[in-house]
């Protein structure tokens, strides 16, 4: 029985042969990206060490390219990117917000320990 | 009033059948369940990051903790969880592809794409496997406490142990035996307890005395990780070579406990051993097997929906239904888990 008082969006994904072959290379692409960004990484991991005085560049620079993959992974893979702005909003601002706020305030605490316990000789 | 309401039609005011996120309530729900796990990892890998600034002790450092590869042996920096990211990232991919297919009707392509999605967390979670049990044994060296009370990780190549030569016998072996099994397990025992003396002689639990045979060690170096206030060294110090092989025994065979091997988890079955642990801070290995666990505890889990849904695919239930939501649903949660090891790999494996 149909019921026209219903969406059903899940309908609305569907998509032609001729799209289809737009978006798997797309995906392939992606894939690409992502594995040399891997490969970027473990490389600059092997070959600078962390007591040079490059490893706070590449430290960041570690941190860039995480979330720059992360952003590939939701985009794209997780089809964020074609969803309503709104819908996208709502996921990621309050998250992103909240974990930012959580980062800098753990680590600040976290120096903050630190150096009270050096201080005490620990 | 009666007339500003009129006014007001279905384009202004939600009247309760088109969603404001045009999206199903199923892929919504799922959504906010991946934010609250989100919020979950993100709490741990934050308390991580709290631990490791507030410490002291020098950190494990990337490079030098994970270089091994099965059979191999060390000296591969990030090489196998280079190789587990890849087969995570793939996996992800063919999930991609398997949605994909969906969206197209294309039954066969849904089979094919989730299989290889299937295989793929398999072969994950088995690399996931060996990379514990090789960090719970720990090597062949194990860390070691210099004379001057620094400690050291130790790398290169660990002498082949040969057999053992019983000099005086004890309640099990006889004057004479030459012990052949279990060799390394009873010298890291023996090494642990500081049972191992001078020109490698070994007491064994039984009481007996035996000769070590054992080949050279190659390449040992020391990387000093932890100095005594007293010790003219530094960390960050290595000492190659003779010089090495000299300071490791003249330890090992001092008498007392001076090694520690792996990530021991219980002594002799009963002792909790909550302080050493052979690649750093303790606190590193508990955070180590939380996260990594837990995040393989995900790939298991997705791995067991992507099953079930593989067979509702099979037997062609969203087929029927008119589209391959279920499929995106638990693609989206696979997505997930790869979304989290690239944070996991970062902040474990590089920085």
């Amino acid at each position: 029985m149909e019921r026209d008082d219903l969406i059903e969006y899940s309908l609305d994904a569907h998509h032609s042969e001729e799209h289809g072959k737009e978006l798997r290379k797309k995906i392939w692409k992606v894939t690409l990206l992502l594995t040399v960004i891997t490969a970027i990484e473990v490389a600059l991991g092997a070959y600078i060490k962390q007591s040079s005085g490059m490893w706070i560049y590449v430290k960041w620079t570690f941190i860039a390219l995480t979330v720059l993959k992360a952003g590939y992974i939701i985009m794209v893979f997780m089809h964020l990117g074609d969803e309503r702005p709104w819908m996208r909003n709502v996921i990621l601002l309050p998250y992103a917000g909240f974990i930012l706020y959580l980062i800098f305030i753990a680590l600040t605490e976290a120096l903050a320990v630190g150096d009270a316990w050096s201080g005490v000789g620990l | 009033m009666a007339a500003n309401t009129a006014e007001l039609d279905f384009k202004t005011l939600w009247g309760g059948k088109e969603s404001p996120f045009q999206t199903s309530y199923g892929k919504l729900m799922m959504w906010f369940f991946l934010v609250s796990d989100a919020l979950t990892f993100s709490g741990l890998l934050v308390a991580y990051g709290f631990v490791r600034h507030n410490t002291q002790e020098s950190w494990p450092i990337g490079e030098e903790t994970f270089n091994s590869l099965p059979f191999l042996g060390h000296g591969y920096p990030l090489i196998y969880v280079a190789l587990m990211t890849f087969i995570l990232i793939v996996s992800s991919v063919t999930m991609v592809l398997a949605v994909e297919a969906g969206h197209r009707m294309d039954k066969k392509g849904v089979i094919q794409w989730m299989l290889a999605t299937i295989i793929g967390g398999f072969f994950f979670l088995a690399s996931q496997v060996w990379e514990w049990s090789h960090f719970i044994h720990g090597s062949q060296f194990g860390r070691i406490e210099l004379m001057d009370g620094s400690e050291a990780n130790v790398s290169g190549h660990f002498g082949e142990l040969k057999n053992f030569t019983v000099l005086e016998g004890g309640t099990h072996h006889k004057k004479g035996d030459v012990i052949t099994s279990d060799l390394m397990h009873t010298f890291q025992h023996a090494a642990k307890e500081g049972h191992i003396h001078e020109g490698g002689i070994i007491h064994l639990h039984d009481g007996s005395i035996a000769q070590v045979n054992k080949e050279h060690d190659h390449h040992l170096e020391l990387i000093i990780k932890l100095i005594n206030p007293d010790s003219k060294r530094n960390i960050g110090d290595k000492i190659e070579g003779k010089e090495a092989e000299k300071l490791y025994y003249a330890s090992l065979y001092s008498g007392t406990p001076k090694v520690t091997y792996g990530a021991p988890w219980f002594e002799d079955g009963e002792h909790w051993l909550p302080t050493k642990n052979e690649y750093g801070p303790q606190q590193y290995a508990h955070f180590f097997f939380f996260i990594t666990g837990f995040h393989g505890f995900h790939v298991f889990s997705g791995v067991l929906i992507n099953i079930l849904i593989f067979i509702g695919v099979i037997k062609g239930t969203y087929h029927k239904r008119g589209h391959y939501e279920m499929v995106e649903k638990t693609g989206l949660y696979w997505h997930f888990v790869d979304l989290v090891w690239v944070f996991v790999f970062t902040f474990f494996y590089l920085v």
